[in-house]
């Protein structure tokens, strides 16, 4: 089955405000929300991996020309919409199964319970095997 | 699982590291050996639920493993060698009285290897577990455990460690079980960190620590050790209160109390004391006695927080570190109120300390500065503590915790 790597980068979709000015209960949705679906796909066999990445100030970036000590630098910029924040891999019938998972990824609820509308990368995956060439 | 199953499941998790033991002290080649018990194991395990456990089932398992070590022996290059060692060897109907579990901990966890290495190593020949058990408790693929695994094995031999425990009461040995201790009360919280969220399988990484631990306990009666036990039940007596329904973290002063296990903290309090009195405590005796102090408060207002605090003073002197002081502030604050406990941060926060831009540090600000009535300052801490964090349970505790106090902040 073709896999897919679904990218979600540091774009809030529609919405303007962080999680604490959020009300407990609309952070509670949010979350749950996540749960259900990592639940789901763990239950339907689809899911390979499903991480957050840590906030992009604990990044580094590192160039090496594999002679002198290589050069570690922070970065990318936090502030970046443009910056990886997570990403599942799912391994499923057909690209259109993989925009499904991507949709209810981008339609995570946020304040009054709205779709966020995150815009997903979805990304397919090279095989490690191939046929007849 | 039938009971008999299960009974002969406990009794072959129980001989396996003595067996283990045996072997590598009689024939040296940690990996070969270990190959060879776990085929023993599996042998055991195929017939001895349904045909009964023999009369000597230790004496069973090593016989059984001695003959697949020859046969290995056979098929490998270095035939000669070892089959004359083998063959020297007696067969072993009558067990050895002595039991190698110890010895076979403390190799495990030799101060050559990473603890993650010692860890993995540990789980396998002391605890018995099989290697896809133990990937899946570390989320790691199976091949990648089984080479840590063998990894380690090669690094033990190469550091030319010896199947001998150092003289008690060295100086080595002192540093030897040290070594032990740490391993497993990392073994410990790792497991226990872990029960919140979908990762439930690592909680069985607690339960076996303390199983191990009782073991050296046993073995070991002495003050640490009795410490270490004494914490780990303690702590684990609070489990079944320290998550929500929705796997969500709760802090020790909303836990429903009556959910502890009063079994654990009778029995973790009674180590405890029978260890008081046997020289000057150590790290483990210490958080074992913060621990007992926080459970034998029946309301977080009961809470004798000068005693903890003094303890940490202790514990301070015992085993210093940033974290220890961290605590010892939130101790402080409950004593002499939270500009007190702030005031110790700030010897802890200056750039260049170690805990500078530490999410820990942000948290416990965050909860100070609530308490003080701070609302924008600790609604600024808490999110820095929310965005460092690389725990998802802590992040989602920090994030709704500042989400209720943005929402309901306090009458001023």
């Amino acid at each position: 089955m073709p896999r897919y790597l679904l990218m979600v980068n540091h774009d809030n979709g529609v919405v303007d405000t962080g999680f604490s000015e959020w009300t407990p209960e609309e952070v509670a949705a949010h979350m749950s929300y996540y749960d259900a679906l990592g639940r789901d796909l763990a239950e339907s066999g689809e899911i390979v991996q499903f991480m957050g990445l840590a906030d992009p100030r604990l990044a580094r970036i590192v160039r090496s020309d594999g002679v002198s000590a290589p050069v570690v630098s922070d970065g990318p910029f936090p502030e970046s919409k443009e910056v990886l924040a997570g990403f599942q891999v799912v391994d499923v019938e057909s690209e259109a199964r993989a925009v499904e998972i991507a949709a209810r990824v981008s339609a995570v609820p946020g304040p009054g319970g709205v779709p966020i509308q995150q815009p997903i990368e979805v990304r397919e995956v090279m095989q490690e095997s191939g046929g007849d060439v | 699982m039938t009971s008999a199953a299960g009974q002969v499941e406990d009794l072959l998790r129980e001989l396996a590291p003595q067996v283990l033991g045996t072997m590598v002290g009689r024939f040296g080649q940690f990996d070969a050996c270990e190959d060879a018990v776990q085929e023993a194991l599996l042998a055991a395990a195929l017939h001895w639920p349904g045909e009964g456990v023999p009369e000597n089932p230790r004496g069973w398992l090593l016989q059984t493993a001695g003959n697949r070590l020859r046969d290995q022996a056979r098929s490998e290059q270095a035939r000669r060698h070892r089959e004359e060692r083998v063959a020297r060897e007696p067969a072993a109907p009558e067990a050895p009285a002595r039991d190698d579990t110890l010895t076979l901990l403390f190799l495990c966890c030799h101060p050559a290897l990473t603890p993650a290495s010692a860890i993995a190593l540990t789980l396998r020949a002391v605890g018995g577990l099989r290697t896809a058990e133990i990937a899946r408790a570390y989320l790691v693929p199976e091949a990648t455990m089984a080479q840590r695994i063998s990894r380690a094995k090669q690094r033990i031999e190469a550091a030319g460690a010896r199947f001998d425990l150092p003289g008690p009461e060295t100086e080595e040995w002192q540093t030897r079980l040290a070594s032990v201790l740490h391993v497993l009360y990392l073994l410990f919280s790792e497991g226990y960190a872990a029960s919140a969220g979908p990762w439930l399988a690592r909680a069985d990484l607690s339960d076996e620590a303390i199983r191990l631990t009782r073991q050296v306990h046993r073995m070991l009666p002495r003050g640490e050790v009795g410490g270490l036990l004494a914490l780990m039940l303690l702590t684990d007596a609070r489990r079944p209160a320290r998550t929500g329904p929705a796997g969500q973290l709760i802090p020790l002063a909303e836990q429903d109390r009556s959910r502890w296990d009063r079994h654990l903290i009778a029995e973790g309090t009674a180590i405890l004391n029978q260890t008081m009195g046997s020289g000057r405590p150590g790290q483990y005796r210490l958080l074992a006695a913060i621990a007992a102090l926080h459970d034998r408060a029946a309301r977080a207002e009961d809470t004798d927080w000068p005693q903890i605090q003094a303890v940490y003073g202790l514990l301070e002197q015992v085993a210093p570190s940033p974290v220890v002081t961290l605590n010892r502030a939130v101790a402080l604050a409950m004593v002499d109120g939270p500009g007190a406990g702030l005031a110790l941060l700030a010897t802890l926060g200056q750039p260049g300390g170690t805990l500078a831009g530490h999410h820990r540090l942000h948290a416990v600000r965050a909860h100070l500065y609530e308490m003080a009535g701070d609302v924008d300052t600790a609604l600024t801490h808490y999110r820095e503590a929310a965005a460092l964090t690389t725990s998802i349970p802590e992040q989602r505790y920090l994030v709704e915790r500042a989400a209720r106090l943005h929402s309901n902040p306090p009458a001023q």
